[in-house]
């Protein structure tokens, strides 16, 4: 059913299939081609904030690691700014180096996916919410994903930014609000967060329609 | 107004693929069975990354160059061009554009595919992008062959070319894949049979484009690609709080 009388409608999305590291991650596909490569290293050596890791695997409905699968994440910097000029907020620096943005696929032998970047700011709210507890935008495609499947990852250490946080406070069921809650450890001297996504069953990840 | 930055009109799901498709098998185990959780957009879902043309170089949407070793690769020579738009019409300008294929002989280049069509020693099977001022894009290549694949005993891929797209926001991303006009594949393909309304798998299909055609060189096909709208904002409704 059509939504309004706008001209157009949005494209079907279609499966990006197993063979999407070919196009978007070509050397994990086996080959170079391209001199300059996107990747899952968001940083550039003047970035600010604080250095993290962040890792985990993707999980299907048996509980198997899918390693087929291509993830991509959004986030502001340090002090809390998009590198976009949507973003009007007063008072957050622009940094120009830094894009926010790293996409990377799953280990087609673990399933293991990892992203270099730093922990960022808070992000303000919709208009009359509070600020947003710092966080991640992540989505994924693989094979058996019809669309692609949008998700946040939130920061177990920010215990009172998440209680106030104006989208995880939405969401009906506490239980579910710690699907969202990347874990930190430390390891070799860098900080960690595990972040694993359950496609379905039990634990199920919440997806968002945004 | 418009705003250039405003929020998105909900997605219309009905003219999507739902998760769960069993004539799909692969989608069954990959499928979520919660509902998704709405989400009104805040300013992490109107941002989105952007790119610059001088990111990408110079042959990087000419696949039959961008990997050509001793020759051209085989196969028909091919112009795959259109335009990207949003749901308001307004062309979208400066985003990211990436495809990906199988040869002609419908291999793909990759440590994973091991159907026993040869690879193309001079095709890599990818290219990328960005859409001019009005929302241009075009790539030359040789038209992908269909494969098997194992989801029924009997499945066959249509030829097809995967595209992926960045807007200006986020929550515009969307990856699908381009038919071609006259494919007799295509009604009994597993994945473009995802989506159920037949109307909206015909905007998957590239129409034969003869005027954009290069005589005596290459055919051309026509793809225009529409991205999530942004609202107009009629009334104060700021987005932004401060």
């Amino acid at each position: 059913m059509k939504h309004s009388i706008n001209p157009l409608e949005e494209t079907p999305s279609q499966t990006a299939g197993p063979y999407v590291h070919i196009g978007l991650i070509p050397q994990q596909a086996g080959f170079e081609i391209f001199k300059n490569n996107f990747s899952n290293n968001l940083l550039a050596a003047d970035t600010k904030g604080e250095r993290i890791t962040i890792e985990g695997f993707v999980f299907d409905g048996t509980g198997a690691p899918v390693r087929d699968l291509m993830l991509e994440i959004w986030q502001a910097n340090a002090a809390g700014r998009y590198n976009h000029p949507a973003d009007r907020q007063h008072g957050k620096a622009l940094e120009p180096g830094f894009r926010g943005w790293g996409r990377t696929g799953t280990d087609f032998s673990s399933g293991l996916y990892t992203f270099e970047t730093i922990k960022p700011g808070s992000v303000n709210g919709r208009s009359g919410t509070k600020p947003m507890a710092p966080h991640v935008s992540l989505w994924m495609v693989s094979r058996g994903i019809n669309i692609g499947l949008s998700t946040r990852m939130y920061f177990d250490d920010e215990t009172d930014a998440n209680a106030a946080d104006p989208v995880l406070n939405l969401i009906e069921h506490p239980a579910r609000r710690k699907t969202l809650l990347g874990h930190r450890s430390t390891r070799d001297g860098k900080i960690v967060y595990r972040f694993d996504i359950h496609l379905q069953g039990a634990h199920e990840t919440v997806f968002f329609d945004v | 107004m418009v705003d250039e930055f405003g929020e998105f009109y909900q997605r219309n799901r009905d003219v999507q693929p739902p998760a769960f498709t069993p004539g799909y098998k692969t989608s069954a185990l990959r499928s979520p069975r919660i509902p998704l959780w709405s989400l009104q957009n805040s300013l992490s879902e109107v941002t989105g990354p952007m790119f610059r043309p001088d990111e990408l170089g110079p042959l990087d949407h000419d696949l039959i160059k961008n990997y050509a070793h001793d020759g051209d690769p085989v196969g028909e020579r091919t112009i795959i061009h259109g335009q990207v738009l949003d749901e308001n019409a307004r062309p979208q300008a400066g985003v990211l554009v990436e495809i990906w294929q199988a040869n002609a002989g419908g291999r793909y280049r990759h440590v994973n595919d091991r159907y026993f069509a040869p690879i193309d020693p001079n095709f890599g099977g990818c290219g990328r992008t960005i859409t001019d001022a009005e929302g241009r894009y075009a790539f030359r290549t040789v038209k992908p062959g269909a494969y098997p694949f194992r989801n029924h005993i009997n499945s066959w891929r249509p030829a097809h070319v995967h595209v992926s797209i960045f807007g200006s926001g986020f929550a515009q991303r969307l990856i699908t894949q381009m038919y071609f006009e006259g494919d007799p594949l295509i009604r009994h393909d597993s994945i473009a049979q995802t989506i159920p309304d037949p109307a909206a798998i015909e905007r998957l299909v590239a129409k034969l484009d003869l005027n954009a055609s290069i005589p005596l060189d290459s055919l051309a096909y026509r793809f225009d690609i529409v991205l999530r709208g942004r609202r107009s904002t009629l009334f104060e409704n700021k987005l932004q709080g401060n």
